[in-house]
């Protein structure tokens, strides 16, 4: 069981208040991501679930009961730091032991955790070495083996894959959703990666400035972001935003289309551009158009098989039934 | 630096250095031990050869069994109070509270006031019998005062000693602390370690190094302990509070006898090699040398 649910919680150190009060639900056996710009917070609500640090006001119910006051071991929750956090002097197997021994479980089944928690991880033939002789992306699966083995109502994860390169985040990321699958623990994410939000999460909360901005799956954020911040969070390449004459044609402050949902043509469209940067990725072809008159660069993305190069005269028309309309305060209309 | 080249002028660039280096070590060292061999009084020369008789004398002593005994129990006594009062103090300060700065300063400031100072200070304002402080409180309670010098000697100069190093090894060890990684701190609160195990587990792990860094500095300080037993006890009663640099100073200094001085330096060199060396078996292990 993993049910958690914040009520009202907020957070200030000292007069800064970092989180105004804020409600959130997270069911049991959810992915969930927290996602934001640096700073807004992520990591101080996590560390406010895990009971790292005080609330300074709000509740806190783990599974039906109030754990606001509860010490951090009393949750049942396991964290995986983005620092790691591994203890340099154990070994790998002391490390992944080291909950289990605090918890007084006996030792032929830590023995049997502990290798179970090595073969699903494939730190089986690095039980025996130090932290420090490990890689990255290794030492963050004993990070996560000393998590499984305690067997934890949720995971908490802070940035875990934030220090690996590209390559191994995709494969990390991977592995963390396939672990979700198998054990179905409630999970909760932290990053200020939006792929990453995008491709694990079963339910995103976009934070900014200590605010929930909205909470959602990843599609419904995808095509029905509830404002600016969102739409422009949420998608990789970002949505284009346009305000003006483009903007007050659609009744609106301020519009937004993604750059998969503009079509390009040659000699015709609705807006006439200039190709600043073209990329070609094969399998698609990315397009920063100038000169629009709409903002300083529109980003467009095509089939691979389209060819334009810089400078050419490229015409952009929007899907109609794509654009995001909002209104002076940011909202959605 | 990896290189044949960048190697050779390397070795070539620190030779004075090293060169000056070993000439200062080795001169005095060899005097010394060329000196351990002459029967030579500095009021009667001029010297003669007598071979290992010097060393003969000083070995065979009756005072020479208890001094190697008092060292021992002087260094071990004081490397116990201050490492495990330094890790102790270094928690504490380790904390935050309020004039955190100004008991930062107080606790170092033992380790500025020299030794024949600090011994006078603990011998006449509160170890006298009559007007020190312990006397005071002792009778404050209705209880005997203790004349601690001459009863308890060796333990009075261990306090003493431990006293003015405290600072040193709190200091050290303080610096350590600092660095330890909150994170992993938070990751066994999590992993639901209490105090107690984090202590066990992270801390003392970490101080390992630190430890070892105090223990080894302070043996070589401690093994050549003098002012505080010059201006206390000198020495008793009998031979209670002789240690190894006190008895050379007994045999030879006192009586101008250059070549017992130097018989009785080359033992306690070998002594202190003995010494550093079970240290470091004992403490060493954790060091990565
Ligand atoms: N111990 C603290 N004392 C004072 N302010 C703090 C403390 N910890 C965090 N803050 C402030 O709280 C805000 C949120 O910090 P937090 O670490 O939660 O951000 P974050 O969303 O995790 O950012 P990042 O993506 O960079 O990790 C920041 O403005 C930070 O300066
Ligand atoms: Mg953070």
């Amino acid at each position: 069981m993993g049910q958690i649910t914040l009520e009202n919680v907020a957070k200030s150190f000292g007069e800064v208040e970092v989180i105004p009060p804020l409600d959130l639900t997270i069911e049991d056996g959810e992915f969930v991501v927290f996602v934001g710009p640096s700073g807004c917070g992520k990591s101080t609500l996590l560390r406010l679930i895990a009971g790292l640090e005080d609330v300074s006001g709000g509740k806190i119910v783990i599974d039906g009961s109030d754990a606001t006051q509860a010490s951090p071991a009393k949750r049942g929750l396991a964290m995986v730091f983005q620092s790691y956090a591994l203890y340099p002097h154990m070994s790998v197997r002391k490390n992944i032991a080291f909950p289990m021994k605090m918890a007084g479980i006996d030792e032929a089944e830590q023995k049997r955790r502990i290798d179970s928690a090595a073969k699903a991880l494939n730190l089986t033939d690095y039980l025996d070495r130090r932290p420090g002789q490990l890689s990255g992306g290794q030492r963050q699966r004993v990070a996560i083996g000393r998590a499984i083995v305690r067997e934890p109502a949720a995971f908490l994860f802070d940035e875990p894959l934030s220090n690996l390169d590209a390559a191994l985040r995709v494969g990390m990321r991977l592995e963390i959703s396939e672990l979700h699958n198998r054990l179905k623990t409630t999970m909760i994410y932290v990053t200020h990666d939006q792929v990453e939000a995008m491709t694990m999460a079963d339910k995103i909360v976009v934070l900014q400035a200590g605010r929930i901005e909205q909470v959602g799956s990843p599609l419904e954020l995808y095509r029905n972001p509830r404002n600016v911040f969102v739409a422009g969070f949420i998608g990789s390449p970002k949505m284009n935003l346009f305000t003006g004459a483009a903007a007050v044609e659609y009744g609106a402050e301020t519009i937004g289309v993604r750059p998969e949902h503009v079509s390009v043509s040659a000699d015709s469209g609705k807006w006439k551009g200039r190709i600043g940067v073209s990329e070609h990725l094969g399998s698609d072809s990315f397009f920063y158009v100038e000169d629009t008159g709409l903002a300083d660069a529109v980003t467009v993305r095509a089939d691979g098989e389209v060819a334009f190069r810089h400078g050419d005269e490229i015409w952009l028309t929007p899907a109609e039934d794509k654009i995001h309309r909002f209104d002076k305060n940011g909202d959605r209309m | 630096m990896a290189t044949q080249r960048a190697h050779k002028a390397a070795r070539l660039m620190i030779s004075p250095s090293v060169i000056l280096l070993l000439a200062w070590m080795i001169i005095p060292l060899g005097t010394t031990i060329y000196f351990s061999f002459l029967r030579y009084n500095i009021l009667t020369p001029p010297a003669s050869w007598t071979g290992f008789e010097n060393y003969y004398y000083f070995l065979t002593d009756p005072a020479f069994i208890p001094a190697l005994v008092n060292t021992l129990v002087l260094v071990l006594g004081v490397l116990a109070i201050t490492t495990i009062g330094g890790i102790l103090l270094a928690l504490l300060l380790n904390m935050e509270f309020w004039g955190q700065g100004i008991v930062r300063i107080l606790v170092i400031s033992p380790f500025f006031v020299m030794p024949t100072v600090s011994a006078l200070v603990w011998k006449n304002m509160f170890m006298n019998p009559v007007n020190g402080l312990f006397a005071h409180l002792f009778r404050a309670f209705g209880l005997q005062p203790v004349d601690f010098l001459s009863t308890l000697p060796l333990l009075s100069i261990t306090i003493m000693v431990a006293w003015a190093w405290l600072p040193f090894a709190t200091l050290i060890l303080l610096t350590a602390l600092q660095s330890l990684d909150s994170e992993q701190m938070e990751a066994a609160e999590m992993d639901g370690a209490g105090w107690l195990s984090r202590f066990i587990y992270l801390t003392l792990p970490h101080l390992t190094r630190s430890i070892t860094v105090v223990v080894l500095i302070q043996t070589i300080f401690l093994l050549a302990v003098f002012a505080e037993i010059y201006v206390t006890t000198a020495g008793g009663p009998g031979y209670a509070s002789t240690n190894i640099p006190f008895l050379i100073y007994n045999l030879s200094l006192k009586q101008f006898d250059a070549g017992m001085g130097a018989a009785g330096g080359v033992i306690a060199v070998i002594i202190a090699n003995i010494v550093a060396f079970f240290l470091m078996r004992a403490v060493g292990k954790n060091l990565e040398l």
